[in-house]
């Protein structure tokens, strides 16, 4: 099987049980959203499966191959990390060059081309770019490195929009369909809505959501009118989270949705992405 | 183009409607080639394969079509076939919500009758 398939992976920090027997698994050929809150686990996951650091229990395997302490996977997969690991006084052509060597596959063709067409000076030191171009230089690393999986951890920290705008659309424009996976772990939902295909939604070291955005988009609603009229609705139906506002009540709902009843004046509205797993992310909150 | 992921309606068919819309005003002319795949997603920052799944909509109704090797191109009568598509449509989806409407404000229908003939009128002025 083409996927990154994690294994009842284990993670302790301390008192803190960071991944909690964790399985699933990330197919090949789509663009993922990695969503969760701070702390959630999202880095700890991503730092097991780029190898960075060791499961206590479970396994990752990547194309069906061990990930742990294996060279074969290191042409499979490419981690770009939201803190730079880059050396601050060498240039970026040099980076280039560098890269070039540990990766035999690097397409250092490409990455010159990419540089020039988003404006990149790569006689520049990594510390003289600006935010926004050193997150454009980390992403034309790994999107000229032929490998089938990339994680981006937090690719548009700190960006401004014009520069998140260039970095979607670079995203897309080397997504060929079918050719490659992207794993994109952020906290700006919104902004990746309509980028990624499926999420998966970690909270508290489990996963609690692997779906497509369009399932969620279509079960996800909320509904709201006087309380009582609300709460009747809501009856058996799978309620993630409520509001009051005064005497109005709305409620978030996940399930097939079904029209109010013909006399009520309940109002049912879509709920987008950010308000689903804010919801669904904070009852983990009370704990 | 513009998709909008705050409404109701889920992207891919946001993009089917507006790329059906183009066609319908000739924004894109029968028998000449829209704009690709990968060229929509990038420009809307959409997934590609949500663009395809619209791009399919407008394929299976026969009002694009594929040419080998070059890419997609709007049929032709495909301006006709939209025309008859939202004629069948307009009762449904601007009489009846009117009709209703007009119940919730306590209108009748020679309320409503006057005001489709002060439409014409003004709009013949």
């Amino acid at each position: 099987m083409k996927a990154i398939e994690v294994k009842g992976v284990t993670k302790r920090y301390k008192d803190v049980l960071a991944l909690d027997s964790v399985s699933f698994s990330f197919e090949f050929g789509k663009i993922y959203g990695l969503l969760g809150r701070n702390g959630a686990g999202k880095s700890t996951l991503i730092n097991i499966i780029a190898n960075r650091v060791f499961a206590d229990k479970g396994e990752v395997f990547i194309d069906e191959i061990p990930a742990g302490e294996n060279m074969a996977v290191h042409d499979k997969i490419f981690c770009m990390s939201e803190t730079d690991l880059y050396d601050r006084d060498l240039k970026a052509a040099e980076h280039f060059k560098w890269t070039n060597r540990f990766y035999k596959d690097f397409d250092l063709d490409k990455a010159l081309i990419l540089s020039k067409k988003y404006g990149l000076d790569i006689n520049k030191r990594f510390r003289a770019l600006s935010k926004g171009y050193q997150s454009i230089f980390k992403l034309i690393i790994a999107l000229s490195l032929p490998v089938p999986y990339i994680i981006f951890d937090e690719p548009v920290l700190g960006l401004d929009a014009n520069h998140r705008e260039l970095f979607y659309s670079l995203l897309l424009n080397e997504f060929e369909s079918g050719e490659r996976t992207f794993i994109i772990a952020t906290h700006l939902i919104e902004e990746v809505s309509n980028i990624v295909e499926d999420v998966v939604l970690i909270d508290n070291g489990k996963i609690i959501l692997k779906d497509s955005v369009e399932n969620l988009l279509e079960k996800g609603y909320s509904v709201s009118g006087a309380a009582s009229e609300v709460e009747s609705y809501c009856a058996g139906r799978n309620v993630i989270g409520c509001d009051e506002l005064g005497g109005l009540k709305i409620a978030y709902i996940m399930d097939e949705k079904a029209a109010p009843p013909k006399e009520s004046n309940l109002e049912i509205s879509a709920l987008n992405l950010q308000k689903l797993f804010v919801k669904m992310t904070e009852k983990g909150a009370l704990k | 183009m513009n998709v909008s992921s705050s409404t109701e309606k889920p992207i891919f068919i946001q993009i089917a409607e507006q790329l059906e819309d183009k066609i319908f005003t000739g924004v894109f002319p029968e028998e000449t080639q829209i704009p690709s795949m990968n060229e929509i997603s990038a420009q809307l920052t959409v997934n590609p394969h949500t663009v395809l799944k619209g791009m399919n909509i407008l394929t299976d109704e026969q009002i694009i079509y594929k040419k080998r090797g070059l890419g997609m191109f709007v049929s032709s009568g495909a301006v006709e076939k939209i025309r008859r598509k939202r004629q069948s449509r307009f009762y449904k989806q601007y009489v009846a919500a009117l009709i209703e409407e007009a119940k919730k404000l306590k209108m009748t229908k020679e309320d409503i009758v006057l005001l489709i003939e002060r439409g014409y009128r003004n709009e013949s002025d």
